[in-house]
């Protein structure tokens, strides 16, 4: 099946194509094409996932043991989130039905700081040269060392709040990237006294700093509504995770899907199941799925998950600060659905500041200090886990033998989620402002931010392996031959 | 954390760097800027050409060259070869730079395999899946090769990742012409 855009009718030399190749300032490698005819009209636009590492086929054969942190390989900007999801499928496995209330905390706090440490980078290194120059600027200014000669002050917080949630994982992990603090059934350590106090010394700045953050991307959007309501928007379905009381949790709860006018498309789904609800479609041109709701079809059943999806999934948040601009973006939108693809940025901002006052309100636990750290039950031989991952829902599903080796890895990544929405992101961006037009590198740079307010990681997203139709071959510095390419 | 500054007896013309992240999981790119707010005295002695923080989608003359990741697919062995010929000193940067890392576990098993579990016999995927095939996808290699295979290296950093202050011992150093060594506590094989 294909959608407005995806293929062009008419195959053939008759178009042209313009490739962006890499899409940069996003993690990972994907890259546009966009075929137009010589009128400059539109046909194609795809967001080609072109990478593949092939990780849920060499976990097979693995201990168990071994997955959480390995599977954080998957992706360093990131690795917290696969680190604590493969571990919760693997809790299951273990029979640790109740974690220890310092286990837990001590993952939340994790799962927390890397969401402030991720948000932050998005926001800051990667996104706001697009939102304060302008999508046309000067390509040279157009990255974080422009902000920095532009705006000191915000690149310096930005770098900051980075810093803050990279020291908070550090704390609980053990290390910044591809940490081992988790285990499944719990964790490895607990938090010191003094590095308790070194993380409070810091958070009260980083909620200051967070609301900011929220203050600079409303403005924004108040500003100039013409640009940040419609482009690249359109309507589609929104997938997250909510506590099962309704309010937003990033670390556990039930599954929750709104369709495009708001109404609830299901609730309260413990994700164990979540095999039952949801397909992947495999199309020729990318290494990344398509996944969809199984009940509604690959043409109604695509959704969005991450920020935009979350902030407008849940029925409130937690925290007081961040509740309160929640309340504001509803409020913004009308009391409908935002579809708004720039609503990303404004509801990420709205989850560090989440984030940054969890992680506030964590440290005032003693729990963190509790020496209580594994537990372990009856058994099992599969188990799936499931967190909010900075970019959205991401599922880890093991099946492990009686030698505890892993028999079955299925990973459906965050970004994986963001597929199609990336796809129609483009296309609507493709429609508005280049069709007709003579391309420029400033007119290309929109459709790169369409994707970039997705914070897509395309490196997660490549954890399959695909095979070529065409012919290579490789040869090391002195001409010899050291690989060739795949044959079918 | 590295007693390195970079006040000092530099150079009055800033060097050029390039980053790429091949088939790597960006941590080394995020190690580079776990040097946190050293980055803005860095700012004042290097100026980034392509690299996943710029919007250069190709690489152009360069002083030093950061190369994360393995070598996996055709694409890589064309950008790898693009920063050789571009950098006077190219580092491979952290664990599947320097041998292939994680990935490199599956050059024990045979790439069709793979695909065909991946893309057509998996859990959950839709009827009638295919392996993808189409021309914008780069070619896959059989197997992962570290950087060193493929072209000459100047230097190895290892790690899964390098810390951020072995990254910036070595920038600093680097930068400020000496030959860089590492000390104790800044080389780790994790």
């Amino acid at each position: 099946m294909s959608f407005e855009l995806e293929t062009a009718a008419v195959a053939g030399e008759n178009l042209r194509r313009v490739a962006i190749d890499p899409v940069s300032r996003v993690e990972g490698h994907g890259k546009v094409t966009i075929l137009l005819d010589e009128h400059n009209k539109v046909h194609q636009v795809r967001l080609h996932i072109v990478e593949f590492r092939g990780f849920e086929r060499f976990i097979q054969g693995r201990p168990y043991w071994e997955v959480p942190v390995m599977v954080q390989r998957l992706c360093g900007i990131c690795p917290v989130s696969h680190h604590l999801a493969a571990s919760k499928a693997l809790d299951v496995i273990v029979g640790a039905d109740r974690l220890t209330p310092t286990a837990e905390k001590m993952r939340r706090l994790m799962h927390y700081g890397q969401i402030l440490q991720s948000h932050a980078l998005h926001f800051f290194h990667l996104s706001s040269p697009d939102l304060l120059f302008g999508f046309d600027s000067e390509v040279s200014r157009r990255n974080i060392v422009g902000v920095a000669e532009k705006y000191p002050d915000i690149a310096r917080r930005g770098i900051l709040l980075r810093k803050y949630g990279q020291e908070v994982i550090r704390h609980t992990a053990g290390k910044r990237v591809h940490g081992t603090g988790s285990v499944p059934g719990g964790v490895n350590k607990s938090l010191t006294a003094a590095e308790r106090a070194e993380l409070l010394k810091d958070v009260y700045q980083m909620i200051a700093w967070s609301r900011d953050a929220v203050k600079i991307i409303k403005e924004l959007h108040e500003q100039n509504p013409a640009l940040y309501d419609r482009f690249g928007t359109f309507p589609s379905n929104f997938m997250g995770m909510v506590a099962p009381d309704g309010s937003l949790d990033l670390y556990h709860g039930v599954l929750r899907a709104k369709d495009a006018a708001g109404n609830i498309l299901f609730d309260h789904v413990d994700y164990q199941t979540y095999d039952t609800l949801i397909t992947e479609e495999v199309k020729p041109w990318s290494y990344m799925k398509f996944p969809y709701f199984t009940s509604m079809g690959p043409e109604q059943g695509w959704y969005r998950v991450g920020p935009l999806a979350r902030v407008q999934n849940c029925d409130s948040i937690p925290t007081p600060f961040a509740e309160h601009e929640r309340r504001e973006f509803v409020a913004y939108a009308g009391g409908k659905p935002m579809h708004a693809t720039l609503g990303y940025h404004w509801a990420r901002m709205i989850e560090m500041l989440f984030a940054a006052e969890t992680i506030k309100e964590l440290l005032h636990d003693d729990a963190l200090a509790g020496s209580d750290l594994v537990v372990a039950g009856e058994r099992r031989h599969e188990g799936v886990g499931v967190i909010e991952a900075p970019r959205g829902t991401l599922f880890h599903h093991y099946q492990v033998g009686d030698d505890d080796l892993v028999t079955m890895a299925n990973l459906i990544v965050s970004t994986t989620n963001n597929n199609q929405a990336m796809n129609s992101a483009v296309r609507e961006v493709a429609k508005q402002y280049l069709d007709g037009k003579e391309i420029t590198e400033g007119l290309l740079n929109h459709i790169e931010v369409a994707i970039r307010a997705y914070d897509p990681c395309l490196s997660c997203a490549t954890h399959a392996l695909g095979k070529m139709p065409l012919e290579v071959t490789l040869l090391d510095a002195g001409g010899r031959m050291l690989d060739r390419k795949y044959k079918s | 954390m590295s007693s390195e500054t970079l006040d000092a007896g530099m150079t009055p013309r800033k060097l050029k760097v390039a980053t790429v992240s091949l088939a790597g999981c960006f941590g080394c790119h995020m190690s580079f800027l776990d040097i946190d707010e050293r980055i803005l005295p860095l700012l004042e002695r290097v100026e980034f050409d392509r690299s996943p923080i710029t919007d250069i989608k190709h690489c152009g003359p360069c002083d030093i060259g950061l190369i994360e990741g393995g070598v996996c697919n055709a694409e890589n062995v064309h950008v790898l070869r693009e920063f050789r010929a571009n950098c006077k000193v190219l580092i491979a940067l952290g664990a599947c730079a320097v041998n292939g890392g994680l990935p490199a576990q599956r050059n024990h098993l045979e790439l069709a395999d793979i695909l065909q579990q991946v893309y057509r016999t998996g859990h959950g995927l839709a009827e009638g899946s295919q392996i993808p095939n189409d021309p914008e996808l780069p070619l896959p290699l059989n197997q992962v090769h570290a950087v060193h295979e493929v072209v000459r290296i100047d230097y190895f950093l290892p790690g899964c990742p390098p810390s951020g202050d072995a990254i910036w011992a070595f920038l600093t150093q680097l930068i400020k012409g000496r030959a860089p060594t590492l000390g104790h506590g800044l080389l780790q094989y994790d």
